[in-house]
C-alpha cells in the first residue's frame, strides 16, 4: 500500500484535498482540526511522521489575483464576462500553513496544509506536538500575521517588536514601507 | 555608585546581555542571560540582528538571480547552500542533471563540509581557549578556498553551479592539489585531535557539558551533526540518497550523549568521512570522458509549472531544506529556506540551563549557529 | 661610593631590565605563538619586528584616555596601579646574580637583601588583586565585575598553596632570604645531582608552579580576562595606557614568578657541578652569574608563553575544584613529608 493510501485511509473525510507532485505528497486538511490530524500522523503506527521538519506561511493573494487577470484576459467577448460573476462566490482564503513531516523509520515525507482566510487568524498551535514547532510558529505569526492560539511565547521573532507589518505578506513592499525611521534606536543623532 | 539609575541587579540575579557584538557570538546573535553568580538561571536567545530579508528577496528575483543570495546563508560553506537550492529547483524543474555535474557537486559540496567543520572545530577551541589548533584547521582551509578560487574566483561566496548542472569543470588545481591537501587535512585533523581530544582540561570543559537526549533532540528537529552527537544515526546521504551517495562507502558516525565533546568528535570524524567521499567520487570522476556534459538541457529563462516542492540536501550542519512553490512564472512564488540552526537554535535555552556562563559559550560554539543562516 | 648611590643604581638598573623583559616578552609571545602556529607574527617594525613592542608602547601612549561616564573615576584610575605597581616592586628582594666586585667593594646583584624577603614577595603578590578588583568594579561594567570577582576567588584559594608550598622551601633552608636561599644551593646533592631546590622537593615545585600560573592569571588559570566568555574580564572598559599597565604588569608579573622559580628551585645562578668562582675574575664572575640566572629565568618565562598556546582554559569551578581540593591537600602533605624529613635528618 502506498502512502497515499494509507493515508487517505487513515485520515478519511478530514482530508480536502490530495496532491501529488514530483513525488512530494501533500494533503490539504479544514484548519480546525490541524492538530488532531498532525497528531493522528505522528502517532499512527505504519506511518509515525514524528519529526517536524519545519512550518511555512504561504501568503496566496498575489497569485489569486493573477489567475483572476488571466481569466480576464482571453475574454474579449461579452459572452465570457457574464459567466464570470457565477463562478466566484466567496474569495478563497488567503493564507496558507504548511507542515513539512518526515517519518523517520521510513524516510517517508509529507505535507499537511491548511488554509487560513484574513477574517479568522487564528490557528491552533501544535508546540504540545513537538515544542520544535515554537520558532517556526513564531516566524509564520511574524511574517504573516496568522496568530497561533495556545502558544507559549507568541512574540515577533525576526522583526524586532513593535514592527508594524507583516513583511511576507504579498501586499508589503520589498524596498520596505520607511519603518526604520520610526525605529527609536535608530535615531543617534 | 549611588547615583547609578540602571541598576543592574534585580532580586538576587544579574541580568547579563552577551551579544550581539560579543567576541564570542559569531556573527552577531544575542543571549540575554539571568544569572545567579556564574551559573545560568534563564537564558533567552534573540535572533534577527542579520534578518536581510531572504525570502522576500527570492521572491522579486528570477530563479538564477537568487543562487548568488544562497551563497550568504551559511557563510562558512556556500556551495553546500547553492547545491541545495539549485537542487530543488531541479526538482520542480524535473529535470536530471548529467552524472558528471552530479560528480563535481559531490566533490565541491564536500570540500565545503570539510571547509565548516574545520572552521567550527577550530572556533570551539578558541573560545575555550586553546589557540593553536584553530590555526592548523584555518591554514587547510584556506588551501581549500584556493580550490574554490580557482573555480569561481571567489573565495566565500562562491555561487558554485547554475540550475541544471555547473558551469565549470574540475579547475586543474584540484588534479595536482587534491592528493597533497588530503595528507595535510589529515595531519591538521591528527594534530588537533592531539592537542585537544585526551587533554586533560579539553575533558573537563566539553565531556558531559550540556548533554541532550535523542528524544528532546528529534522532538526540538535537531539534524546534522548536533543529532548524531545524541546517538541518533540520521543523514541524509545516507537515509535519502542523492548524487550517486548510495554508492559511495563511508560511515556516519554517531556520538552517544550529545555533549559539546560528542559534538566536537563527531565534526572531527567527519572530515575524515568526506576525504573517503571525495577520493571515491574522484575516481568515478576520472572514468567519465572528458567532454561528457555538465549542463542539462535547461531553457535559458526559467519557468516551473506551477506546485511546490520541497527538497533538502546533508548540508555541514545538518537538513538544509528549500520549499519553493511556483506560480509559472520566471520567479519563484514563496521560497522558504529550512536552515539547520534554526532548530537547533530553539533549544538552546534547555540546553544551557544551570550551566556556568562558560559553557554557554562552549554550546554555542559546538552547536555551529552561522548568523547569516539563522535569520535569513 | 656611597651605599646608596650604588643602591640607586641598582633601583634603576632592575627597573629598566624588568620594563626591557616585559616589552620584549610581549614580542616573545607573539612571535613564539606565530611559530607555533604556523604564521609569521609581527615582523615589520624593525629588525625581525623587535620594534615592535615600542610602536605598541608609542600607540597605547598616545590614545585617547578615556574615563565612561558612569564608573568611579577614583577606583577606575587607582585600578591599573594598583596592578603594575606591586609587580614592578616585588623583584626588589629576588636576586639578580651573584656579586660584583668593583675597586675591591663587594656589590650584591640584589636590590635588597632583606631577611623576610619572602614574606615581602607572597605579600606584594597578593597586593595585584586589589587593583583588578578595584579596576572591574569601578568600571561600572557587568562583565569587568565578573573578571573580578573570578579574579579574587581564584587569588584567594590560590594563595594558600602558593605559600604552603613556599613555607615547605623555607623549612629546608631554614632562613627567609633569598639571597641566602640562593647561596645554599651551591654544589652536590645525595653526591650526584647538583643542590637544587628541584630535587628536594619536587612535589612542591609542582605546586609551586602551577599556583604561579593562577597567581599570573596565564591561561589555562586567565578566567578572569577570558576573552571569549566575559570580552576582557576586568580591563574590558579599559584604553590607552591604563590598560597598557595591566598588560604590562601581567608580563612583569611572569618574570618576577620566574625569576622566583629559578631562585627557589633551580639554583639561582649556579651552573651544576662547576663552580663558576674559581676560575673566573670578580668582574666577569659577577656578570656570569647574571647571564646564568637570566638564561634559567628566560626559559621559565617561555614555559609561559609554551602553555599558553598549548592549553584550553578552565572552567570557573574547576578552578576553584583544582585549588582547594587537589592543591591545597597537596600541599599539605608535602609540607608534612618536609617537616618529617627534616625532623629525622637533624
Amino acid at each position: 500500500m502506498g502512502l497515499k493510501e494509507k493515508v487517505q485511509d487513515l485520515l478519511g473525510n478530514d482530508i480536502l484535498d490530495i496532491v501529488e507532485y514530483r513525488g512530494d505528497l501533500t494533503i490539504e486538511v479544514p484548519k480546525s482540526k490541524n492538530v488532531k490530524v498532525l497528531k493522528a500522523l505522528k502517532e499512527v503506527e505504519g506511518l509515525q511522521f514524528d519529526f517536524l521538519v519545519d512550518i511555512v506561511g504561504v501568503d496566496n493573494s498575489a497569485l489569486y489575483e493573477k489567475k483572476k487577470a488571466k481569466k480576464k484576459k482571453p475574454k474579449g467577448d461579452e459572452e465570457a464576462e457574464e459567466k464570470e460573476p457565477v463562478k466566484e462566490g466567496p474569495p478563497p482564503p488567503r493564507f496558507e500553513v504548511v507542515y513539512l513531516l518526515l517519518a523517520l523509520s521510513t524516510n517517508e515525507r509529507l505535507r499537511v496544509k491548511i488554509r487560513v482566510s484574513e477574517d479568522d487568524l487564528e490557528v491552533d498551535s501544535i508546540t504540545g506536538l513537538w515544542r520544535g514547532a515554537n520558532w517556526p510558529e513564531r516566524e509564520v505569526y511574524d511574517m504573516f500575521g496568522i496568530r497561533f492560539k495556545g502558544h507559549p511565547n507568541l512574540k515577533r521573532l525576526l522583526m524586532w517588536e513593535g514592527f508594524p507589518a507583516h513583511p511576507l505578506r504579498k501586499d508589503y513592499p520589498l524596498e520596505g514601507q520607511g519603518e526604520q525611521r520610526d525605529f527609536d534606536d535608530c535615531r543617534f543623532f | 555608585m549611588a547615583k547609578n539609575n540602571n541598576a543592574p541587579i534585580t532580586g538576587d540575579y544579574v541580568t547579563i546581555n552577551i551579544g550581539p557584538s560579543h567576541p564570542a557570538m559569531h556573527g552577531t546573535l544575542r543571549v540575554v542571560c539571568k544569572t545567579d553568580g556564574e551559573t545560568i538561571v534563564e537564558a533567552i536567545p534573540e535572533i534577527g540582528y542579520l534578518h536581510r530579508g531572504v525570502e522576500k528577496l527570492g521572491e522579486n528575483l528570477t530563479y538564477h538571480q537568487f543562487i548568488p543570495i544562497t551563497d550568504r546563508l551559511n557563510y562558512c560553506s556556500a556551495i553546500a547552500n547553492n547545491v541545495a537550492y539549485e537542487k530543488a529547483v531541479e526538482k520542480l524543474l524535473g529535470i536530471e542533471i548529467p552524472e558528471k555535474a552530479k560528480l563535481i557537486r559531490v566533490i565541491m559540496k564536500e570540500l565545503a563540509r570539510i571547509a565548516d567543520h574545520q572552521v567550527c572545530v577550530g572556533i570551539l577551541g578558541v573560545d575555550l581557549g586553546a589557540f593553536t589548533p584553530f590555526f592548523y584547521l584555518i591554514i587547510q582551509r584556506e588551501e581549500i578556498y584556493d580550490i574554490f578560487e580557482w573555480y569561481n574566483g571567489a573565495r566565500l561566496t562562491n555561487t558554485f553551479g547554475r540550475i541544471g548542472g555547473v558551469n565549470a569543470d574540475l579547475p586543474e588545481i584540484f588534479h595536482t592539489k587534491w592528493p597533497k591537501l588530503k595528507d595535510t587535512i589529515r595531519k591538521a585533523n591528527d594534530e588537533t585531535d592531539k592537542l585537544l581530544t585526551h587533554n586533560r582540561i579539553w575533558m573537563d570543559r566539553t565531556i558531559g557539558v550540556n548533554p541532550f537526549s535523542p528524544e528532546d533532540a528529534l522532538e526540538y528537529g535537531f539534524t546534522g551533526p548536533c543529532l548524531r552527537a545524541t546517538g541518533v544515526k540520521r543523514d541524509l546521504r545516507k537515509d535519502e540518497p542523492y548524487y550517486f551517495y548510495n554508492q559511495f562507502d563511508f560511515e556516519v558516525p554517531v556520538g552517544k550523549h550529545g555533549d559539546v565533546f560528542d559534538r566536537y568528535y563527531v565534526r572531527l570524524i567527519e572530515m575524515e568521512e568526506s576525504i573517503k567521499i571525495i577520493d571515491q567520487a574522484y575516481t568515478m570522476y576520472k572514468e567519465l570522458p572528458p567532454d561528457a556534459p555538465l549542463m542539462a538541457k535547461v531553457p535559458k529563462i526559467i519557468k516551473p509549472p506551477e506546485g511546490e516542492i520541497y527538497s533538502a540536501i546533508e548540508s555541514p550542519n545538518g537538513e538544509l531544506g528549500f520549499f519553493i512553490k511556483s506560480d509559472g512564472t520566471d520567479k519563484p512564488y514563496r521560497i522558504k529556506i529550512r536552515p539547520p540552526c534554526y532548530m537547533v537554535y530553539q533549544a538552546f535555552p534547555e540546553l544551557v540551563k544551570g550551566e556556568m556562563i562558560a559553557d554557554t559559550i562552549a554550546c554555542l560554539s559546538s552547536l555551529n549557529i552561522i548568523a547569516g543562516e539563522l535569520d535569513r | 661610593m656611597d651605599n646608596w648611590v650604588i643602591a640607586l643604581i641598582k633601583v634603576v638598573f632592575i627597573w629598566t631590565w624588568t620594563l626591557l623583559i616585559a616589552t620584549l616578552m610581549t614580542w616573545v609571545e607573539r612571535r613564539g605563538s606565530a611559530m607555533m602556529q604556523d604564521r609569521l607574527g609581527p615582523n615589520r617594525a624593525g629588525p625581525f619586528g623587535l620594534f615592535q613592542p615600542l610602536a605598541d608602547g608609542i600607540k597605547l601612549f598616545t590614545k585617547e584616555d578615556i574615563i565612561p561616564e558612569k564608573a568611579h573615576k577614583i577606583l577606575f584610575s587607582l585600578g591599573p596601579i594598583l596592578f603594575a605597581l606591586p609587580a614592578f616592586s616585588a623583584y626588589a628582594v629576588i636576586p639578580f646574580g651573584d656579586k660584583l666586585v668593583v675597586n675591591g667593594k663587594e656589590i650584591i646583584l640584589q636590590v635588597a637583601d632583606v631577611n623576610v624577603g619572602f614574606l615581602y614577595v607572597v605579600a606584594l603578590g597578593a597586593m595585584a588583586v586589589y587593583g583588578i578588583v578595584l579596576g572591574g568594579w569601578g568600571s561600572n561594567n557587568k562583565y569587568s565585575i565578573l573578571g573580578g570577582l573570578r579574579s579574587t576567588a581564584q587569588l584567594i584559594s590560590y594563595e594558600v598553596p602558593f605559600g604552603l608550598s613556599l613555607l615547605a622551601v623555607v623549612l629546608v633552608y631554614g632562613t627567609f632570604s633569598l639571597r641566602e636561599i640562593s647561596l645554599a644551593q651551591q654544589g652536590t646533592f645525595l653526591g650526584f645531582l647538583p643542590n637544587w631546590g628541584i630535587f628536594k622537593q619536587p612535589l612542591g615545585f609542582i605546586l609551586f608552579i602551577v599556583t604561579a600560573y593562577a597567581e599570573a592569571n596565564r591561561v589555562p588559570f586567565d578566567l578572569p580576562e577570558a576573552e571569549s566568555e566575559i570580552v576582557a574580564g576586568y580591563h574590558t572598559e579599559y584604553g590607552s595606557m591604563r590598560l597598557g599597565l595591566y598588560l604590562f604588569g601581567e608580563y612583569v608579573n611572569m618574570y618576577t614568578l620566574a625569576a622566583l622559580m629559578v631562585t627557589l628551585y633551580f639554583g639561582a645562578w649556579h651552573l651544576p657541578y662547576i663552580d663558576m668562582s674559581k676560575f673566573l675574575g670578580p668582574v666577569s664572575y659577577g656578570i656570569a652569574s647574571f647571564l646564568v640566572f637570566f638564561l634559567k629565568t628566560a626559559f621559565f618565562l617561555w614555559l609561559f608563553v609554551w602553555v599558553r598556546w598549548t592549553v584550553p582554559r578552565f572552567r570557573y569551578d574547576q578552578v576553584m575544584g583544582l585549588g582547594w581540593k587537589a592543591l591545597i591537600p597537596l600541599a599539605l602533605v608535602n609540607l608534612f613529608i618536609t617537616a618529617l624529613c627534616i625532623q629525622l635528618t637533624v
